[in-house]
């Protein structure tokens, strides 16, 4: 196996800097997304959340009952600003006024 | 740097007495930490109650601007981009640093006055501010509607940064210059020492310091109030939103004064915005119950102040509305994620930094009102400068933590924006 191995494909994440943030002592889920940028793009860390999981419980770094991923942001799915803004017309153009 | 460790640590050992302690790891207090470290051989040692990035260094917008409506201001953040420029080499790491300019936008009589007078003081300072047409402002950002835009100032050196590696960077050079940094460690208390304090930690362990910083930000209160300190500032909630990463199509951080919309584009490509919400009390004191609306994610782990970092649908569909409405094209762009932060607000909206009142030792930095991140790097050095020389930046007189006891509180800074 190379070392550029994907583990985030949204922000192009490779295994080795997962295994860099760790040897920084960084292990948590949470730390790793600030240091890596893992799980911020458009997926939301809905396809990497659960390989960073598995490396880590693989490391045995935490057991897979007691790994805690990052907290998930609204909104559940991608939504545009126009779908948005409709939502709020009324109310909104009242208070931009 | 690739020992573990390098980034803080939960177990790294604390000493039993230091110089200096840093409560609090975020931007401001790991710059100072940084800063003392590099110009003296005093033993510091920074706590953090989470882990680093976890409160409001992670989660502001990244804006660095020099557009202040005050002298003083204006001035420190121009020594602030003046350090931005050189910071990512100084700190070994990418702080996606991009000055594209912010362009302010004047939609009334009002905000166009502020704006010209604003020029004028940033022209006398040599801050290299212009001010536009709407046409002239659409050739910045030419997808802008700018029918109503009376007047736009812009100032090419103001930018945006990726906050996050600012503060690995500021942590991992403060641990190379000898500096402790011990996360998931809280200072729950503080009480007077024969040689400055000494605080009581959520592990159980105590450490001695001569000074000790107060660098919590919106959790600052409970540090206080074991040392009967009482200051005004409060926590207040924002929100902010990234969308879908775009190829370069917005160069500065675009502020629209009237409803507090502002929004830029990160060199990492997504589109970063917040806005003040009309339920946002405005009367600079804070807001606790603000946090009604939100949901999930309630403050920093299980130690002092529930500081509330929830997220609304609100403010989703009133950014939606102000965004598009002043760039309908981003009507068909997707929101990725929204999160909150805590502003630090104090009551005159100016920082809150020297020593406390009736207890010297400990030194408040506290009180930025949202703005304290793009200040930091300037900040870090003069509080740095203070400890270390005892010399006294102009700015430390207006933060006096003493001057609300005074009823002299700063003048009002109009160009807070959010």
């Amino acid at each position: 196996m190379t070392q550029r191995v994907f583990i985030c494909r949204c922000e192009d994440v490779t295994v080795a800097e997962i295994d860099h943030a760790i040897a920084l002592g960084l292990d948590s889920v949470e730390e790793i997304k600030r240091y890596t940028g893992l799980g911020t793009g458009p997926c939301q860390g809905k396809e990497c959340t659960v390989a960073l999981v598995r490396l880590l419980v693989q490391q045995q770094r935490f057991t897979a009952a007691s790994v805690q991923p990052f907290t998930a942001r609204p909104p559940a799915e991608p939504i545009t600003l126009g779908d948005l803004a409709a939502m709020a017309r009324g109310p909104a153009d009242e208070v931009d006024r | 740097m690739s020992a573990k460790g390098a980034l803080g640590s939960r177990d790294i050992a604390l000493p039993e007495a230091c110089d200096v302690a840093v409560v609090g790891g975020g931007v401001m207090g790991l710059a100072t930490a940084y800063h003392i470290a590099q110009s003296s051989r005093m033993r510091v040692v920074v706590l953090e109650r989470s882990y680093l990035v976890s409160g409001a260094s992670g989660r502001n917008g990244g804006g660095v601007r020099m557009q202040w409506g005050d002298e003083g201001n204006v001035r420190i953040m121009m020594e602030s981009i003046e350090i931005c420029r050189g910071l990512a080499q100084e700190l070994g790491i990418n702080l996606w640093f991009r000055q594209g300019g912010y362009l302010i936008v004047a939609r009334s009589a009002e905000g166009e006055a502020r704006l010209r007078r604003n020029a004028e003081l940033h022209h006398l300072l040599g801050a290299p501010t212009r001010l536009l047409g709407g046409e002239e402002a659409r050739e910045i950002v030419p997808d802008l509607d700018a029918t109503d835009i009376r007047l736009a100032a812009f100032n090419a050196e103001d930018g945006v940064v990726f906050p996050w590696p600012f503060v690995w960077g500021y942590a991992g050079q403060a641990i190379r210059k000898g500096v402790v940094v011990r996360t998931h460690t809280a200072a729950v208390a503080a009480e007077p020492d024969r040689d400055g304090l000494r605080l009581h930690l959520s592990t159980g362990e105590q450490l001695r310091a001569r000074i000790v910083v107060n660098a919590t930000g919106a959790w600052s209160h409970d540090l206080n109030r074991s040392l009967g300190i009482t200051l005004p500032n409060r926590p207040h909630r924002h929100e902010i939103l990234s969308t879908e990463p775009l190829k370069p199509c917005l160069d500065p951080l675009v502020v629209d004064l009237r409803s507090g919309l502002y929004f830029s584009q990160s060199t990492r490509g997504e589109i970063v915005a917040g806005i003040t919400m009309p339920t946002a009390h405005d009367d600079g004191a804070g807001d606790r119950r603000i946090g009604e609306h939100g949901i999930g994610e309630h403050g920093i782990g299980e130690h002092g102040t529930d500081v509330d970092q929830g997220s609304s649908l609100g403010f989703l569909a009133h950014l939606g509305a102000t965004l598009t409405s002043l760039m309908p094209k981003f009507g068909a762009l997707k929101v990725l994620r929204q999160w909150a932060g805590a502003y630090d607000v104090s009551p005159d909206g100016e920082a809150i930094v020297g020593p406390s009142p009736g207890h010297p030792a400990l030194l408040q930095l506290c009180g930025f009102t949202g703005h304290g991140f793009m200040m930091a790097p300037a900040v870090g050095r003069l509080v740095a400068e203070l400890i270390v020389h005892g010399r006294r930046h102009p700015m430390l007189d207006r933060w006096d933590p003493a001057r609300f006891a005074r009823g002299a509180t700063a003048p009002r800074e109009d160009m807070i924006i959010g």
